[in-house]
């Protein structure tokens, strides 16, 4: 049977299970949005910009472990995706952009509308490609689902020209992937698990450093199972966080620039790093010569890239982090299990002598305000845009095993918050879904409001408004003298240039964030005050029509401590400012 | 630092070069060449890769090309027995007669083919490896004052029973 490209197009999507589409259209994607309209299987999402679409689909992603799908147009549909498949890209998030494409025949000529989509990206994907020949569409389609979602997970491009969409072709969607250029690992290597535990049998001072990966292979249980076992600490990195729950008996925090100072120290000091699905980004590691410099360490990756990049490992084991803590579970019935508890109160004592606080503990301090959502959200989905409050929520956020914490970790794209919340709702619509962001994030993708509204979602939007780019702002107040340079969203041209006065009369903070819920015809609430708190939860999750802002007026000198300085060692925190 | 080489079968598609070259630039790899040619399958190209790095990067060059859905297979050609040689071209112009039967000479000495020549000059044709023509090519920069050099940039294949790099 002979069919259109787009005909083809819906029917591998169909049979790839894909239930919800963001797509944004535009000329040379008009007829792919044409086959979608005639059937009700696949439900299109329609976000306000191709930035917000795809940070959207991100967040389903995230929120489902299915893979995202994203339709758009050409040109500038197409480049706007380009910082959101950078951002899944680095946390590893499976995608499927597809993008229009001029026809072929005038591919290279600069026609309307035209970029080389597949040029642009190709170092920020898993895989880009454009179709050229009818007969492949169905088959590259297929394929990048598998690729998409298999191995290391992470986005993927298709351009499809238009002259494809329109071309009648025959396709065989039963034809078996065979890619013979990837071949995603799918087995353990048990001699190296062995090795691995014979050196946890010797070590003395253990501890396990969890990543993202845990929580991507959905290993959480897995991974509970083994620490019970076991009763060695586990560390997690932000991306890990929530893969063992926050009140575990073995829990200690998150290492790295904002971590905890037993953490850090537990790192520091320990013998043996048993580290599952983290790639030892600078942000975790502080000067790589003085990270762990006592410890063996064994490294759990499913990417072989991973291993030995920027810490090099004694046990590299490339596995899926899942089959690898299984085998490493069965491996604890022949080993003789240690006595690590006077290790285990050595690192409750540091964590006694500093516990991770605000430095204005009075009034409305953003800890206070996450331990609400702690509450509010225990079963529920936290997304975080990227800045102060994101490092807040990583610290303070307690997580009982059933919470999903969504964050850009690697890339660190403002804006991400409020259309991934977007997508986590869309979903899972049963789970309640709360998006903590900055003042600044917010702005950056304020426009997906509408979305929120028009797709009827009852996302609580905290918004904690220092009035200041304050990671920035952290910075320079910390290692530049207070010079606040471009930080200052009250700033305006009247404004004196170098401005220390801290009784100074500032202009009023733009946009009036109440008003713009308002004029979303969302509710608006903003809080002043401590004690106005539970009463904004109470109301915003009473609203169930549509999204809520919360604004929180919060204090501008507020730091996130501790904080390592650049070129510092992991254990060379500021603790106190 | 130290020269390496490897060979790269890749899929014969467009945009697999640009791949594979924009890895070595976006990540700041010493590339120091690169050819790549259609095999006895069409659908296969084979690229014969040469960089400068220490140990541990070139580890990580090989896994990173190895994520690469359209590459195939990396093969490490550094410490295997291979036959390695580049094609080189050298025109040196000069009218005097002398110089210009110097130069042939000089073509015998590494085994280059005279490929044309006239009065104003001659042109060798050089297939030998990377080391010898590097030498070829300081030896004429060094005796004439008006040369031409373009080169190819080495193919390796894996030996069978003896082996010339």
């Amino acid at each position: 049977m002979k069919r259109k490209g787009t005909q083809a197009f819906v029917e591998v999507l169909k049979r790839e299970g894909v239930d919800i589409l963001f797509g944004y259209p535009g000329g040379y994607a008009i007829d792919l949005f044409d086959e979608l309209y005639k059937q009700k299987d696949i439900e299109v999402i329609l976000p306000r910009h191709e930035q917000g679409l795809i940070h959207a689909a991100d967040g389903y992603a995230r929120a489902t472990g299915k893979v995202g799908v994203c339709l758009v147009t050409s040109g500038p549909g197409a480049t706007n995706l380009v910082t959101g498949i950078a951002t899944a890209n680095y946390d590893s998030i499976p995608l499927v952009c597809f993008t229009g494409q001029v026809s072929k025949n005038l591919i290279g000529n600069d026609a309307f509308q035209e970029v080389d989509i597949v040029g642009i990206t190709r170092s920020i994907c898993k895989y880009a490609v454009t179709v050229r020949d009818r007969k492949d569409l169905a088959r590259i389609i297929k394929e990048a689902f598998f690729i998409a979602r298999t191995g290391k997970p992470g986005p993927v491009l298709i351009d499809i020209p238009k002259d494809i969409q329109l071309a009648m072709g025959e396709d065989d969607f039963e034809q078996p992937i065979s890619i013979r250029g990837y071949k995603p690992n799918t087995s353990v290597h048990l001699g190296q698990i062995k090795k691995a535990m014979e050196m946890v049998e010797k070590a003395k001072k253990p501890v396990f450093l969890i990543g993202g990966g845990v929580k991507l292979a959905r290993a959480e249980a897995e991974l509970a199972d083994l620490v019970n076992k076991l009763r060695i600490p586990v560390i997690t990195t932000i991306m890990g966080k929530g893969a063992i729950p926050t009140d575990h008996e073995f829990y200690v925090g998150n290492i790295g620039l904002h971590g905890s100072y037993a953490s850090n120290m537990a790192i520091s000091e320990s013998d043996l790093l048993i580290s599952i699905g983290t790639r030892f980004n600078d942000r975790i590691t502080g000067r790589i010569s003085g990270f762990a410099p006592n410890a063996s360490i064994i490294h759990v990756d499913i990417e072989a890239s991973a291993i030995s990049r920027n810490i090099k490992v004694d046990i590299p084991i490339v596995a899926d982090a899942k089959l690898a803590i299984g085998a490493m579970q069965e491996r604890t019935a022949k080993m003789e299990i240690r006595d690590w508890s006077e290790w285990k109160a050595q690192i409750d004592a540091w964590e006694e002598e500093h516990k991770i606080a605000p430095q204005n503990p009075e009034g409305l301090s953003p800890d206070k305000i996450i331990n609400e959502i702690s509450e509010r959200f225990k079963d529920g989905i936290v997304v975080t845009d990227v800045g102060q409050h994101q490092m807040w929520t990583t610290q303070y956020l307690k997580m009982d095993g059933t919470t999903k914490l969504l964050t850009s970790g690697g890339l660190g794209t403002m804006g991400f918050g409020l259309p991934a919340a977007i997508g986590a709702k869309l979903g899972c619509p049963d789970k309640k879904v709360v998006c903590i962001s900055g003042d600044g994030g917010m702005q950056m993708n304020i426009q997906e409001m509408a979305t929120a509204m028009a797709c009827e979602l009852p996302l609580v939007i905290c918004i904690f408004n220092n009035s200041y780019l304050g990671m920035v702002r952290e910075m320079q107040h910390l290692y530049y003298d207070r010079r606040y340079a471009s930080t200052c969203l009250r700033c305006t041209r009247s404004c004196k240039k170098n401005c220390f006065d801290k009784n100074k009369e500032c202009p009023p903070y733009s946009p009036d964030f109440v008003k713009l819920a308002d004029s979303y015809g969302a509710k608006g609430i903003r809080v002043f005050e401590e004690e106005d708190i539970k009463k904004a939860f109470d109301e915003a999750l009473a609203n169930q029509e549509g999204p809520t802002i919360i604004e929180f007026i919060i204090e501008s000198d507020e730091l996130v401590l501790p904080i390592i300085p650049g070129g510092n060692a992991l254990n060379e925190m500021i603790l106190e400012c | 630092m130290k020269k390496r080489w490897m060979s790269l079968y890749v899929e014969n598609e467009v945009g697999v070069l640009a791949r594979v070259s924009g890895l070595f630039s976006g990540k700041s790899y010493n590339l120091h060449s690169l050819t790549v040619g259609e095999t006895q399958d069409p659908t296969v190209s084979r690229m014969t890769i040469c960089v400068d790095s220490d140990d541990a990067t070139f580890e990580q060059i090989k896994k990173q090309l190895n994520r690469f859905v359209e590459v195939i297979k990396v093969v490490d050609l550094t410490n295997v027995p291979v036959h390695m040689k580049e094609i080189l071209y050298l025109k040196i112009l000069t009218a005097n007669e002398k110089e210009r039967t110097f130069a042939y000479r000089m073509g015998e000495l590494f085994e280059a083919k005279v490929a044309d020549m006239g009065r104003t000059g001659i042109i060798l044709e050089c297939v030998q490896t990377e080391k010898k023509n590097d030498e070829l090519i300081h030896m004429a920069a060094k005796e004439f004052t008006n040369i031409e050099v373009v080169r190819g940039g080495s193919v390796a294949i894996e030996s069978i029973s003896i082996s010339n790099r």
